[in-house]
Order: C-alpha cells, then structure tokens, then sequence
C-alpha cells in the first residue's frame, strides 16, 4: 500500500457541503436538538424584539384581568394565558422579561467565560507560582457562598441588571479556570506543541494559536452548559429577593410575585416557570449535541444518521 | 492435517461508517487444525483481525454486521449458538490474548481475581480457581505468583502483562488460542521471549494457535502456515516458507521486499568534521538517573543513528538538544556554542539550525491547521527566511520535494495517511531550512512498506541538503542501510558505537550481540536455523528454561508509578529505573559478512488506541481494528 | 497518605484564611450593624453604647485581628440577634442540613449510578432514551419552582403531605424529592457517559472473550472503572447541599444552615454568617478528603 495516493475515504471532495451546512446536517440528525435550537431561536427573537414591541401592552394594568384565568380564548392572544395579580397579560410579560433574563445569563457567561479562560490557559501554562496561585483562587471563589456575595453587591450597589451579571459572573469564573487549566495540561504535553516549541514559537502563540482553537470546542459547550445553570441561579436570586427588583422583572422574580397566588391562580407562578424549564431544557439539549459534533471521534454518530445521542 | 478445529469459511464483515459501509473483510476463509500455528500476516487496515473478533463475538452490531460465511467450530457453526451459548465458549474452548496488555487488562482489579475470573465464569468454584490461578502464573514465568497475584496490572513490566494475558487465556486450557498482535509494543529481547512461551505452552497443550501479525519476522519465527491479507481480502496463503520463498501475490512480493535491513550498508568515509558535540551530558529526574554524563559527536552530513530499547535514554538525549528539557549536566556544543547554556535569544536563532521528526506524525500536526499553515508557521516565527509574498510558491516546492503535490495545501493532517503525514512533518522541517534534523522514531508508527518509502525520501534529502540527521530507533535492522554510525544505548549509558558495518559485523559487546540476536528475520528458514542455534546453547538447562523469567523481569519494577506500555508515551519522570535487558546466550555463529543480517522489521507502539469501532470511529473506523 | 493529608490541610488552611478575610472585610462593607439593629430615633449615646459592646467602634483592622484571635480559640463570637455563641446556632442547623444532604445524596447516587449503567449498556434503546430525557428535564428544572409547584399540588391540593417543619417522615418527603431531581439528572448523565468510555474500552472486549456475561461487564468490569468522573459530580453536588439548599430549606421552613446564612446576612449577624462559612467550609473540606480516598480506594492506580 503505497503512501503516495492520498486516503480516499477520508478525503473531503472538492464539491462537499461547507462547514455550516455541514453543522445544520448534523443538527438535523439529532431530532431532540434540533427542536431545542429552534426553541431557543424563538426565545432570542423573544428577547431582542419583545420588549420593542410588548412594552406597552405587557405593563398595562388592568383591574378587571386581575388572575385571569389561562386559556380564554375569547381574549386577545396575550392573555391567552390568562392575567397576572395586576391584571397585565402574562403571555406578554414573559415574553419581555425573557429580554432580561437572557440578557442576564448571555453577559454573565460571556464575562466568566472570557475571565476564567484566560485565567486558566495562564495557569495551566506557567509552571511558576501563577500556576499554583490561581487554582487557590478557584477555590476560594468556589468556597464563597454567591448569596453573600449577591447581598453584599446589592448594598453597595444597586441591584441592576449590570450588577447581578457581574455577581454571576465571579461566582462562575472557576468552571472555566478549572477546565481550561485541565485542558491545557493535558494539551501541552502533546506532540503538536512540542513542535512548535521545536520551532522557536513564542508562548502567546503556543497558547493562542496551538492550544486556544484545541480546548475551545469544550469550554464553548461546557459554556451552553452554564447557560442554563446561570439562568436558574439568578432565578433562585430574584426569587430569594437578592436579585433583580422591580419594576424590572425576569422569569425567576415572576415566579416570586405569583407565589402569593398559588392557591388561587396558580398560572401566575406556573407559566414562567415553565419557561424557564423549557429554556433549560433545551440548552442541556443542545450541548449534549454540541459534545457530539464538535468531537471529532463522535461527529461519525450524527452523521450517519444511525443511533443519537451517543 | 486433521479435521480443522476451527474453520471459516466465505466470511464478510462490513461496517456501517458516516462515509457509508465499510468492507472490512470479504469473502475470507480460513481453518486451524490441532496443534497447528496459522498466522494470519497484514497491514494496518487489511482486516486482519476483523474474522478473529468475529469468532469471539466482539465485533459491537451495530456499527458492524456479518453478510455472509459461516464460523464453524468442531463442524458447528456459532454464528447460529444463542448469545448465552457462544459466551460458554469464549475462554473455555476458544481464547484470545492481545496486543497493549496494559489496557487490556482491567486496571483495578488484582491480576490474580482476573486470572481466576476465567474459571469462575465457567463454573469453577472460587477457591479451587485461586490455588490454579498461583500455578498458571508460576507456569507463565512470574516469579513469586502468590506475591504477583495480589498485584494490579499497572504494577508489571509490559513484558510481564503479556504472561499475565496468556495465563488468562490458557486457564481452561482452551483448544484454540488466538493472538492478535501479542508482542507488537514489546521490547525486541522481550518479544523473543513472549514468542518462545507461547511456542512451548502451545507445544505441550497441543492448542490450536493463530497469531495475527503485522510482522514477517513472527511468521517466520512461529508460524507453520501463513494467511496474508490485504484490504479485507486474503491475497496468498499456503505454508510459511513456500510463501517466503516463493510469493505469488504482487502485494506479497513487495511485502518481502520493503523488510528493512537487507540492502547495502554504507561504505564507510574519512569521519567529518563534527557539527555538533555532547560532552557528558546528564540527565535526572529525581531519584532516577535517565542519562549517566554521555558523549558523542555528530559529522557534517553524518547519519547518526542511536538505537536502544525502552528505558535506555535515547529519546532523552533529543529532548535535552532541542531544550525541551534541561539537562543536569554536560554540555552540547553547536559551532563551538553550548546549546544548554544559551541565553533565550541566541536559541531562538539555534531553533532554525535543529529540527525535529516526532514519532507519530497525527500527534505532531497541529489537526486544527492546514497544511499551508503548518509549513509557513516556521516563517512566521523565524521572519526572514522566506518573504511573505513568496510562501505559497514556496510551500508548493517543499511539498513537491517530499512527493506530496501542490494542491494538498489547503487541506487538514487527517485527510491525509500516516505516511503522507510524516511527509508534511518533514516538510515542515525543512522548512526552517536546518542544518540537523533528530528523527525520533520517524518512520517506528508506519507500515513497513511506507516505512521504506520514507527512510528513502530522508536519504534523497540528505544527499541534496547536505544535512545531518540523528535518528532514533528502537530496533536496529532499520538503520542499517540507513545510517552511516550507530550507537547503541541501554540504561543511560552508551554501551557500543561504530560504523554501521562494525556494529551489525563485528559487534563488540554482549548487548549489541543479543540486540541483534533477537530481531526477527523474515526468513523461515534463516530463523529456523537461529532457534536451532539456540535451542543447542540452552541445551545444557532444564526443559522449563525457556519459560523461566528472564533476568530483565525478575527484578519487576513493581513501582506505583506505572511506566505505560512502551507506545510513545514520553514520561520519563514515571518511570521507574529500567532494569538491564538480558544478554540472551549470544550465538552469532555462522554469519558471514555481507549476508543478510539475520534482523527482521519490528514495527512496535503502534495503536495502543482502542481499536473497537464505538470508541473510535473516526477515518476508517472498522478496519482500525485490523 | 499522611504527607497527602497534611498537604491538603495546608492547602485548605490557607484557602480559609483568604477566604474569612474577603467574607469579613466584604460582608462590613455591606453596612454598619448599628443602623439596622437600633430604632431609627435612637440616641447617639444609644448607638454609641451598643457598637463599644460589639466593638464596633475599634478601627476595621483592630476588629478584624480581635475576630482572628477568638477564632484561634474556636470562639466566633455570639450572635447578635439570638445573644448565644454563633458557632452554637451554626451547628444546631447544620445537623439539620447534613442529615438532609446524607440522605438525599444517598438516595441520588443509588438510582442514578444504577440507571445511569443500564442506559448506557442499552445504548440508543427505549430505555436509554427514557433515562436520558427525565435526567434533561432533572437537571434542567429550578428547584424553587418544583417546591412551589409540589406544595400547591401534595399539600394545598391533595393534602397528603406537611407543608414545611422536620417533625415526622412525612415532613422529609417533599424537601428531599425536590432536592433529588437536579443532582440525580446531573450524575445521571455523567454516569451514562463515563460507562458509554468503560463499556467501549479494551478491558471490557478481554472481559468478554473470557465469557463473561452482560452483568459481569457491567457491574464487574466497567462499572468500578467509570466511577472516577462519577465521584466528582457527586462531590460537588453534595458539596452544594453542605453548603445549604437556600431556596428549598426557605421554602419548606426547613431550619438548615442554607436559611440561617441567608437570614444572618440579611440581618447582619456577621458572627453568624462567619461562623456558618467557617462550619461549611470545613465540612466541604473533610468530604473532599473522604472522596479522595474513594478515588484510591476505586482504583489502585491512585496513591497519596
């Protein structure tokens, strides 16, 4: 068997799907995900436009609504699911307060992920007492308990939307460090890095160019992981009355205001709720998905079409 | 021959991949009668272990299913035994040793439980399991079973693990033993013993044996017939010599002829001028002492090429010169520079000069990048060399000079073969445009024949760049038409250096001699003589001799610290002081200059990856497990 | 194993220490005790009085090295509002939640190591997929809205079970099924893929040309192999519940250290939330131990 002729098999014809074609083929082959995607894809168009659009609507009150009952079909679409304690329309309340909520976990991941990366491909990398420092950091934070430090923000500052990220975000930071400084350990040792030091590469461009793009497919989906984590946690805050006040409102704080009302209506605390279980849900969906496509030795289960879900 | 025992006949595997099915064998047959030693000879990807997983029922279906043939086992067919039926076989009657004991023994149980697991699964009450399990590894060659029963698998030498495996395998004193690449990563000295133990229980059993090898050198040492096969077909069978002597398959034919060791030696010149000169160079980590103050020098356009087993320092002596680690002591001088002593900038210049040949060249490539990105990154780091504008051109040059073509540019590592990856690591090499390049077990992770292709286009290179190469091996028939000098290594220390014609014709010490010695010829006959050659030297033992421990296993590294399987893995700080190889009785009578040396390609530490299709799908999933 | 063990005591102590001095410098910054203890009219001598007893008055620093001398001493001052020694307070409530985590934790790992292996052995079938999709939705749900909704459904509506309180059985069903569902869809899942690996891997195909059967390989042979990851989860799961199920203790009126903490901080008892840190801590502390010896124990690669 000569050398010569390259592997046919695993050669990508010229005429081949593109990179994202390709993705959406794969998301396609995971039913489960795809509808996930979807969900999620309505929740963000939710987000950007809800508010623009059901402002007015979703704060007018309006006593003769007051716990309105769901499912009233003889009612315009947004009180489809009936009216809160003040009569304004839950349907259109959630969907303006999916606006915070999603805004509230996107920068909360974003900050920590950035953070914590970086902190962990220095830790990982510096074999000095950086290296042994920072993951005492991860602990430290790991061993605080995030109420305190949310109450603690919410006196010293005020409880905006900016301030409960910033909460968020610290207390997620170790995820990332952990994982990133576990990776790069490992992915220093191997033989493509070896090389480039062989090489004379400078030690930014090991670790952002060799290691980044290698260890980046698993932070990213550990990432959709955290997503939906960090929504349940400013949930429990808002719920707990540390997080978010009003009049700003989020599905967590939602639950919070309805409970009063169980007995009564109980559509108050259960819609947002539900919301809230569906958002997860789909995320926990689409990163187990994501594990799969962006794992080179798993991709082939998507791809043929056969078993889901590894 | 007798009845066959165990026959296969018209069988095809095919594996359902995400680039459709795979045919992973077609058609096959082949039988084993008692007593009889079959070896089923391929390539990486040749499906030759496919029919013998299929006996055992370890291929996982789905992704697997069988499309047609029948298994047939004392004339029944267990293609159509119940699951529950054909578990009832498995161990009892057919048994299976592999290669890389290290994963395939379970890693937290003892060593004793699993050889007793055998017989409990089949009925053997536990008690009676364990007193049997005590005299199965005595009979294997571990020294003090009671002691070694206790142990878990990490605790052994690799050697050791492969006894281990076939005290397992023989419990139930099975009718048909198969072997699917039992010394692939083992240390050459190593191999020859595992070999003889498997002969001599095999002997005494009366067992059907079928080993699957990769490797001439094991057919011609063991096996009475040969079935070779290639790309899931069976090109040529018939009995080990007729094959040897006579091949009728073309594929067969360039087989025999791609067996490194065989061509001519290098005629020895005038010694140049050094490049580059180590001076009692040193290295420990911790306790353990890898490199014992050495010192060698490297010609101006000189092959050096350091040959050793695992545990001698080889690997180390190229890690310290290109500083990916520091030396304890010693110096190496470049142009009269020290190398460990420079200053950041001054190495960052020396980087162009060496250049470095990793092993595995999928490991060594960045997967993420292309091949344009992999060649030019070197300019990047090392402007000057080539201008920007010029680094395409320049690119497409290098990768016609090591046989690849132009437009594979723009493509990633893995839509390319192993040796056309090594090719790509040796573009980037030159690249740099280095005055030396280490070749650290180049071309060990490649098939034999791609093997031969890559040691010519290094030799091509070296005559056109006039560059120095030092090239590490594990075994020496690959160096010998290659190197122009050859030093030999064991534990730290350099045991013997010479030319190429001194070591392989005139080596001077015990450790050369039995290097040497244990190498497989791919000659039947050759190998014949030389087991004869041995036989008479140990005649003087007892009959159990041979399946005594030899000394290199009797002082165990029982270390907590693991040393993996010899399979690339560099981790020189977990491994335990390596005991001294044995000299084997040295018997290198009759050999004359000029003849064939009686050295075979050992091609160790490839795949020690799991090979089943659900763990490792990627590329050619199915044939992987060839 | 005693130089493993002092090393991690080192590794903890100084953890702890940077750890009591970010809570107490922080937790001041939230506000001055005086002002949220006192009416609003009370008199400057008033005020005055009651921060010279706390010592409210010394310099930050003066305060902070008083803390740090008691604490040597195992004495994390008396709490401000219940006038007894916080670590007292603390530890009443934290048998309260330690008994909740054991139980829960004991419960989640049985089922979810058990289905969890079986899913994965039954890769891709009915099973599996079943499995698979109540662990999503477990690992998915908020805990605060699951105890809401059980409340309004067992106890308003049907009646069957108390609504908050630790008196009988009855009272720990509805914390510790809430509690249950999160962590049992996380290890599940973990399980699942950790036994996806073992079940593929080379041992398990020796295991079976020796003829052992799917129960042998499963439990045998895998299992104890896929356990490390395992381990893990379950560490930080409990270490979650250690550290004090806030919302679901506060739902269910349940006295653990989650509500205590959240009711300190929110009436600045600094001693109390400091002390409560500490007791955590330290017990997140010895459960890491304990799992780290599960790791030797499981597997004899593993030596300290």
């Amino acid at each position: 068997m000569s050398d010569l002729h390259p592997v046919s098999g695993s050669r990508r014809d010229p005429g081949a799907p593109g990179p994202l074609l390709r993705l959406l083929k794969m998301l396609w082959a995971d039913k489960p995900a795809t509808c996930a995607a979807l969900f999620l894809l309505l929740v963000v168009l939710c987000a950007v436009f809800g508010p623009m659009l059901l402002d007015a609507v979703a704060s007018k009150q309006n006593l003769r609504g007051r716990n309105a009952p769901p499912f009233d079909l003889s009612q315009p679409w947004v009180m489809w699911l009936g009216g809160d304690q003040l009569g304004r329309p839950l349907l259109a309340r959630i969907v303006t307060a999916a606006s915070n909520t999603m805004a509230i976990a996107t920068g909360a991941v974003l900050a920590s992920m950035t953070i914590g990366t970086a902190l962990g491909l220095a830790a990982g990398w510096s074999r000095g007492r950086l290296g042994q420092a920072i993951p005492r950091l991860a602990d430290v934070i790991m061993s605080f308990p995030s109420l305190l430090l949310a109450v603690i923000v919410l006196y010293m500052l005020e409880p905006s939307v900016g301030n409960i990220i910033l909460v968020l975000a610290i207390t997620r930071i170790p995820v990332y460090l952990r994982t990133a400084r576990a990776e790069v350990l490992e992915v220093r040792e191997r033989m493509f890095v070896q090389a480039a030091i062989v090489m004379g590469a400078s030690v930014p461009r090991i670790v952002f160019r060799h290691i980044l793009p290698v260890i980046l497919p698993t932070l990213v989906t550990i990432a959709t992981l955290d997503f939906a984590f960090v929504m349940l946690a400013e949930s429990a805050l808002s719920f707990l009355g540390i997080g978010i006040q009003p009049p700003e409102v989020t599905w967590g704080l939602m639950v919070a205001q309805g409970r009063p009302y169980l007995t009564t209506a109980w559509g108050l605390s259960f819609w947002p709720g539900l919301a809230i279980i569906l958002t997860t849900l789909s995320l926990n969906l689409l990163s187990n998905w994501m594990r799969i496509a962006l794992d080179p030795a798993q991709r082939w289960r998507l791809e043929t079409g056969g078993k889901k879900n590894g | 021959m007798a009845d066959p025992l165990l026959e296969i006949r018209d069988l095809s595997v095919t594996f359902d991949t995400a680039r459709g099915p795979v045919h992973a064998v077609k058609h096959v047959s082949w039988s084993v009668g008692p007593g009889e030693v079959l070896a089923i000879l391929g390539e990486s990807g040749s499906g030759k272990s496919v029919s013998s997983s299929a006996v055992l029922d370890l291929i996982d279906m789905p992704p697997g299913r069988i499309d047609s043939g029948e298994i047939l086992f004392e004339g029944r067919n267990i293609l159509e035994m119940s699951k529950a039926e054909r578990r009832r076989l498995n161990g009892r009657r057919i048994a299976m040793i592999f290669q890389d004991p290290l994963s395939h023994l379970n890693p937290v149980w003892t060593v004793g439980w699993q050889v007793e697991e055998t017989m409990v699964l089949h009925g053997t009450p536990r008690a009676e399991a364990k007193a049997e399990t005590l005299r199965l590894l005595a009979k294997v060659g571990i020294p003090d079973p009671a002691a070694a029963a206790e142990k878990y698998p990490h605790q052994f030498s690799g050697g050791q693990r492969q006894r281990l495996m076939i005290a397992m395998a023989l419990a139930l004193k099975p009718d048909v033993l198969i072997a699917d690449e039992p010394t692939t990563a083992l240390d050459v000295t190593v191999q020859a013993q595992i070999l003889g133990l498997l002969e001599e229980l095999q002997k005494e059993t009366g067992m059907a044996l079928v080993i699957i090898t990769h490797d001439l050198g094991v057919v011609a040492e063991i096996a009475q017939r040969v079935v070779v096969m290639s790309k899931g077909e069976i090109v040529e069978a018939g009995s080990a010599a007729e094959v040897y002597r006579n091949p009728q398959h073309p594929y067969t034919r360039r087989l025999i002829a791609a067996a490194p060791g065989k061509g001519e030696i290098r005629a020895e010149a005038e010694p140049p001028a050094p490049v580059l000169s180590l001076q009692n160079v040193s290295k420990k980590y911790g306790a353990f002492t890898a490199l014992h103050g050495i010192s060698y020098q490297l010609g101006e356009g000189e092959t050096l090429a350091i040959v050793g087993e695992s545990g001698s320092g080889k690997s180390t002596t190229a890690r310290l010169l290109l500083r990916l680690e520091e030396a304890s002591g010693g110096r190496a001088l470049y142009r009269g520079r020290d190398l460990f002593a420079m200053p950041p900038k001054e190495l960052h210049a020396m980087r162009r000069d060496i250049q470095m040949v990793f092993q595995d060249p999928t490991q060594s490539l960045n997967p993420r990048m292309t091949v344009f990105q992999l060649i030019s990154e070197g300019w990047a780091i090392h402007p000057g060399i080539v201008e920007k504008s010029r680094w395409k051109a320049r690119v497409a040059e290098l990768l016609r000079e090591v046989g690849l073509s132009e437009e594979h540019m723009h493509r990633h590592p893995h839509q390319f073969s192993g040796g056309q990856r090594q090719r790509i690591a040796i573009a980037r090499a030159l690249a740099l445009e280095p005055r030396i390049i280490v070749c650290d077990e180049a071309v060990s992770a490649l098939d034999v024949q791609v093997q031969a292709q890559v040691i010519e286009l290094l030799a091509r290179l070296r005559a056109s760049h006039g560059l120095s190469y030092i090239f590490i091996a594990h075994d020496l028939p690959v160096v010998r038409d290659f190197a122009d000098r050859v030093l030999v290594m064991q534990g730290g220390r350099i045991v013997e250096q010479g030319s190429v014609q001194q070591i392989f014709e005139a080596p001077r010490e015990a450790y050369t001699r039995a290097l040497l010695a244990a190498s497989l010829d791919p000659d039947p006959e050759v190998q014949a003589r030389r087991r004869a050659a041995r036989k008479r030297e140990a005649g003087a033992a007892p009959p159990s001799a041979a399946s005594a421990p030899a000394p290199s296993h009797r002082s165990a590294p029982a270390s907590p610290a693991a040393r993996p399987a010899r399979c690339g893995r560099r981790n020189p700080a977990a491994a335990p002081p390596h005991p001294p190889a044995p000299p084997p009785p040295a018997h290198r009578r009759g050999r004359r200059p000029g003849t064939r040396s009686p050295a075979a390609p050992c091609r160790p530490r490839r795949g020690s990856a799991p090979r089943s299709p659900r763990s490792r799908p990627s590329a050619t999933a199915p044939a992987a497990s060839a | 194993m005693q130089r493993f063990l002092a090393k991690r005591a080192v590794s903890s102590a100084v953890s702890l220490i940077l750890l009591v001095i970010a809570v107490f410098f922080l937790s001041r910054l939230t506000g001055d005790p005086t002002d949220l203890y006192l009416p609003v009219d009370a008199s400057a001598e008033a005020r005055e009085n009651f921060r010279v007893l706390h010592g409210l008055d010394q310099p930050l620093i003066w305060q902070f090295l008083d803390y740090l001398r008691d604490l040597v001493r195992l004495d994390f001052g008396d709490s401000i509002r219940r006038a007894r020694p916080a670590l007292e307070v603390v530890t009443e409530a934290f048998a309260w939640t330690l008994q909740l985590a054991l139980i829960t934790m004991a419960i989640v790992s049985g089922a979810a190591i058990t289905l969890g292996a079986l899913a994965a052995f039954n890769l891709g079938g009915i099973f599996d997929r079943i499995a698979t999709f109540f662990s999503l939705i477990g690992a998915s749900a908020p805990d605060f809205w699951v105890a809401i909704v059980a409340i309004t459904v067992f106890s308003v509506g049907l009646g069957w079970l108390p609504t908050s309180g630790t008196g009988t059985v009855w009272h720990w069903i509805l914390p510790v099924s809430v509690l249950f569902i999160r962590p049992f869809g996380l290890i599940l899942q973990v399980v699942r893929g950790s036994m996806i690996t073992a079940l593929g891997s080379p041992y398990v195909k020796t295991a079976r040309a020796k003829g052992a059967g799917p129960r042998a390989v499963i439990f045998v042979h895998a299992l104890r192999n896929a356990m490390l990851p395992v381990l893990t989860v379950i560490g930080d799961q409990a270490a979650a519940l250690l550290n004090g199920a806030v919302v679901v203790e506060t739902i269910f009126g349940f006295p653990g250290v989650g509500k205590l903490m959240i009711d300190s901080i929110l009436q600045r008892d600094f001693s109390v939330v400091l002390a409560a840190i500490m007791v955590t801590a330290f017990a997140i502390f010895v459960m890491n131990i304990l799992i780290d010896l599960a790791y030797a124990a499981l597997d004899p690669r593993i030596r300290y």
